[in-house]
Formats: C-alpha cells, structure tokens, sequence
C-alpha cells in the first residue's frame, strides 16, 4: 500500500474509465485510427505523393484519363487513376484533404470561439443582450443554413477566407444555443455562488468556474462540427462557390470529376467523394462516441 | 460579561423583492450586532428570510431583489452600497460564506489544492510554496489527515462531511472576521453533523472570527450558538442569549419551534407542530404576522403589529402577550 502514487496526467488518463470504454469500443478505435491516418497523411501527404498536383509543370498530358491501377490500361505510378490533366488522383485526394481539413478544423476554433463567447455572455448575465442574441439565433434559424451560405459566397467570392466567414456565419447558432443552455444550469450552482462569495469578478467566473464545466458539450459539438463543416465547404466547392480553383479542396475535385462523369471517367469524382465519406463518417463516430462517454445526462 | 467589540452591526435592514406578482419583503426592518468571537444563530421556517439576511451582508442579492434601506456597518463602515469591486475585496477576505450543499459548493473540474489555492492568490500576498503549505496546514486544520496527497484529490473523490470540512477550510483560508454559514450541515448525516458543528466551533474560537449560523434546527443552534435571533416572515421575532431563547422564549413562535424539536427521552405520542403554515409573502396578514397560527391570539394581534421590546439581558421579542409568565 505505501508505494509512491504518481499523479501523472497520462496516468490518471490511462486509468479513468474514459480510456477503458475507448478500449473496449471498436468503433471508437477503427474511427480514431482512421482520422489518425488521414491527418498525418495530409500532413506527411506532400512527401510521398507522385506529384504535386498543384504544380502544373509536374503534369503530363500523355498521363490523362489512366484508370486506377489495377485496372485494364491502370498504371502502378498512379494508384487511383489520374484525370483528364494527367494529375494522379491520390495526390490531389491527399492535397484536398489539406483543404478540407483545414477549412474543417479552422471553421470549428473560429465559430466556437464567437459561439461559445456569445453563449457564455448570454447566459451568464441575461437579460437584453441575451434576449437579442437568442432573437438572432432564432431568425437564423429559421432559414436553411446552406442557403445563408450559398448568399454569402456568392457575394463575397470563392476563397478560403471568406468560406471560414460563412461557415462562421451559420455555425456560432448551435455553439451559442448549446452553450447558454448549459450556462443556464451551471451558474445555479452553489460553487458559482461560492465564487462569487470568495470574491471573484465576473470575468474569472465566466473563465474559470464555468467554462470549464460546460467544455464537455463543446467538445461533443466540435468533433461533429469539424464532420459536418468539411461536407458544407465540399457542397459549396460542388457548387463552385466554395474555394478558388487554384487550391482544389475534396468537394472541388467531385465537381471537376463530375463533368467527366459520363464519359466512363468514374474514378476521377468517386474516389475524392469516398473519401470525404470516409473522414465524415469517422469524425461521426468518434464524436458519437464522445457524446455517449461525455455526456452526463446520456450516463 | 466583558464589554466586546461589535463587528458587524445591521440596522433597519429591508430586502424586498419586487416581483411581477407583487413586493415580497424577504427581510423587513431587521436590525442586529455580531460581536467578535461570536457565534450568532439566525433559526426559523423556510422562508422566514434568513438565508436572504445572510446573503444581503455580502450584498449578494439578485434581481429582483434588492436592499431598500437599512445600514450593514462593518469595520466602521457602511457596505450596503459599496461597488461590486470594493466588495470583492471584502468578500471572501473579510466576510466569507459556507453554503449548505457541499456536493455542489466545489467545483467539480478542479482539484480541491487548487480551489483553495484560488482564495489565497485572489486574497493573499504568498510564494508558490507559501501557498501549498497553507493548503495543507488549512487542511489540517479541519481534520482532514493525509492533507498533501488529498491535495490532488477531486471534490468526488471525498465524501459529504469530508466535503464540507475543505468548505470550511476555504472559508477560513483568508483569517475571515466574519463567516456566515449558510444551513451547513442540512445535507449530511446526523452523526457526522455533530462532528462537523464542533469543527466549526472550535475553528472560529481559535481564529477569532464571528460565525452567523443560519440554520432551521434549533438542535444545532442550542449545541453552537451564543445568541439567537429568531425569524418569522422577515422579521426578528426573538432575540436573546441562547439559554434564555431556549429556556425562557416569550414569542409563542418560539416556543412552537422548540416543542416540535422531537426528544428521544420523554413520552410524546405526538410532536407538537405549529398550526398552519407560513402565510403567503405577497399577501401577508395585517398586525402579527404570526397571529393566524397563534394559540395565544388576542383581537388586537390582527390589527396592531407588535414593536420588538426589550424584556432585560439583551432578550427582545415582538409580542403583546408573551409565554413567560411575569414578562409583560
């Protein structure tokens, strides 16, 4: 019994029942394996891929409309096939995922900043600046957010940066709803009172005591959020009024496939789509799962 | 008695209420001292504003509420109105609160050295390591052994009583001159409520501060406090020295809250209770507040509200005929 405990956050994590049910959860562990692999293949991609897909002197027109590889006329060079450019699809695949995922994982932080922000202010002190924001919120909702979106990059152009604006734009809604409910509770807490007794502002009570206490949801939603962001800029791309066609992201390369479709081109659009499934579908089930183990009220 | 210092002194103290269903005056005109060392014991139904009494000391009264008049004097000065700022200073370092729940009163995403280490770095002027040794010396301090590996402990890793006591050890980490503790021993056991009392007692002795004791057990107030006031509707019924309010009360309220304390040793088929309930806050009955449920009443305690009157030795009651025999 006397033996030195160590205290370890790495220990303490290895041993909580969070990393017993991940263990024992294979959804969890294909999921999280999956998006481990797609992450560092976005990040590592540019070293082992044929080409650089952006690089238009790196292509070869004698390369075009290859099937994938194993197909009749697939050359081993360009596992996926290439397209009607000579580019190899794997390539651009793994170049776009840089894209999507950056436009995923940087949407996230941005809106959960100013939806959590909103949130938490509203909240916490009520009244009318929480009557307003909620108003807005309601409004916002009551219109389909892809087509808020459509409206906005059809103003503003297709670029990355304005594709993080709207995304912003029509995701802060959930961050703030979401959070304010959960604020609503939590700073009727007596260690709320407690705080406040001791004599902390308002400021380090919003930071501190309660943000802490409400950042389980806001991991939830943000796991899901990133899946379901990297499908709206990939539906807008589709549309062509997501990101410029100089840094092609997943959904752009299913619109370029797209018009070779019906020419027997199948791989060109299918597989970048595939794979905008497969990493959705991870995200998916990691957050469910992180749902299920986060979530007191599911225990 | 010795002559003592006064630190805290409410004078015609009104928290209302002002609601849309009508004025609730949760406190209304309440006036009392606490003296150094003291431990004051604020005993009565739910809703008879005795929480709120404590809660408008550390001006921590929300909308709808708030402190009509009346004057807090502490440490020479008025804090009825000071900013939310001045307050904060006050708060926690001068005057500080232990709630009645001690399974919400921790936060539950930190550990419990670093809830305590939060007050001595808001309050305290100490090194990293000045700090630790403060937190386990407090944790000492309320019995809890082991005190530098319990540091690291979350609030769930510790039962209800233990909970409380690292309650109490962050309401006294900054030598408070006045704790105001708020039922703080409701939600616990009986046994480890005695425990937890005698803790209580001995810490504030010890460290020279005032504890106001709000609670609804006149049990707990006859084992801890030196005087009790008395609350019905608002209003300070009773106030006395705690033998006097227990053996020789003069508001038949009073004596109805100590005949329906249940006794193991006598032979009651029955508890006495008082009659009725406390009446509705919005529409409270004109004179006595308490007269509807009085075995005493007479014609006049609906119409005329009784003044509190002094009966000798610091014993004050509000009422035209009070129990004790030769008192009027």
């Amino acid at each position: 019994m006397n033996q030195p405990v160590k205290h370890g956050r790495m220990r303490i994590f290895l041993h909580s029942e969070f990393f017993d049910h991940y263990k024992k959860s294979p959804t969890a562990i294909i999921s999280s394996f999956i998006l481990v692999t797609v992450i560092l293949l976005a990040i590592f991609g540019p070293k082992i891929t044929v080409q650089n897909p952006y690089d238009l002197g790196s292509l070869n027109l004698s390369e075009a409309f290859k099937p994938p590889a194993w197909m009749d006329g697939g050359d081993s060079r360009f596992l996926l096939g290439t397209d009607q450019n000579g580019r190899d699809i794997l390539s651009a695949i793994i170049y776009g995922s840089r894209v999507s995922l950056f436009i995923g994982l940087v949407g996230v932080l941005l809106t959960s900043l100013v939806g959590i922000t909103l949130g938490l202010l509203a909240g916490y002190f009520g009244g009318k600046f929480d009557t307003i924001i909620m108003r807005i919120a309601d409004i916002q909702l009551a219109f389909p957010s892809m087509l808020i979106a459509l409206f906005l990059m059809g103003l503003t152009g297709p670029s990355i940066r304005n594709i993080l604006i709207a995304l912003t734009l029509i995701g802060w809604v959930r961050y703030t709803r979401i959070v304010r409910g959960e604020v609503l509770s939590v700073r009727e807490k007596e260690y709320v009172d407690a705080a406040k007794v001791i004599g902390f502002s308002n400021g380090s009570i919003i930071l501190k005591q309660i943000l802490p206490n409400v950042m389980t949801s806001i991991i939830v939603i943000s796991t899901l959020r990133v899946g379901s962001f990297i499908m709206t800029e990939a539906t807008l791309s589709f549309l062509g009024v997501g990101v410029p066609i100089s840094t092609p992201s997943l959904g752009m390369l299913c619109s370029d496939g797209f018009k070779v479709l019906y020419s027997g081109l199948w791989w060109v659009s299918i597989f970048p789509g595939l794979y905008i499934v497969i990493i959705v579908f991870a995200i998916n089930l990691l957050g469910d799962f992180l749902r299920d183990e986060l979530n007191p009220k599911l225990k | 008695m010795e002559e003592r210092n006064k630190v805290l002194e409410v004078k015609n103290l009104k928290t209302w209420f002002h609601t849309f269903k009508g004025v609730v005056k949760a406190v209304d005109d309440v006036s009392f001292e606490l003296y150094e060392k003291e431990i004051l014991g604020i005993v009565g139904e739910s809703g008879g504003g005795k929480s709120i009494t404590g809660f408008s000391i550390i001006n921590m009264i929300d909308e709808p509420g708030i402190i009509e008049t009346g004057e807090i004097l502490f440490e020479g000065r008025n804090i009825v109105r000071l900013s939310e700022g001045e307050m904060n200073k006050i708060r926690g370092k001068k005057i500080s609160m232990i709630f009645q729940d001690p399974m919400t009163s921790l936060n539950p995403v930190y550990t419990i050295g670093k809830q305590l280490e939060e007050i001595l770095i808001l309050h305290e002027s100490l090194s990293k390591k000045e700090r630790r040794n403060r937190c386990i010396e407090l944790l000492k301090a309320v019995g809890i052994s082991n005190a530098e590996k319990r540091l690291k402990n979350y609030p769930h890793e510790f039962s209800g009583g233990m909970r409380q006591r690292v309650v109490i050890a962050i309401a006294l980490a900054s030598n408070p001159k006045i704790i105001i503790a708020d039922e703080p021993t409701t939600a616990l056991d009986v046994t480890i409520q005695a425990q937890i009392l005698r803790l209580m007692k001995k810490l504030v002795r010890e460290n020279n501060c005032a504890l106001i004791l709000i609670t609804h057990d006149l049990a707990v107030i006859a084992e801890m406090a030196d005087r009790v006031n008395v609350m019905y509707c608002g209003k300070i019924v009773e106030s006395g020295y705690t033998r006097d309010i227990i053996f020789h009360h003069l508001h038949p309220y009073t004596q109805g809250l100590i005949g329906s304390i249940p006794g193991t040793d006598t032979e009651k088929k029955r508890l006495t209770t008082i009659e009725g309930v406390v009446p509705n806050m919005f529409d409270l009955p004109k004179g006595c507040k308490f007269a509807p449920r009085c075995a005493y009443r007479q014609p006049v305690c609906f119409e005329e509200e009784p003044e509190i009157r002094d009966f000798g030795d610091n014993h004050r009651a509000a009422c035209f005929f009070p129990v004790r025999e030769g008192a009027v």
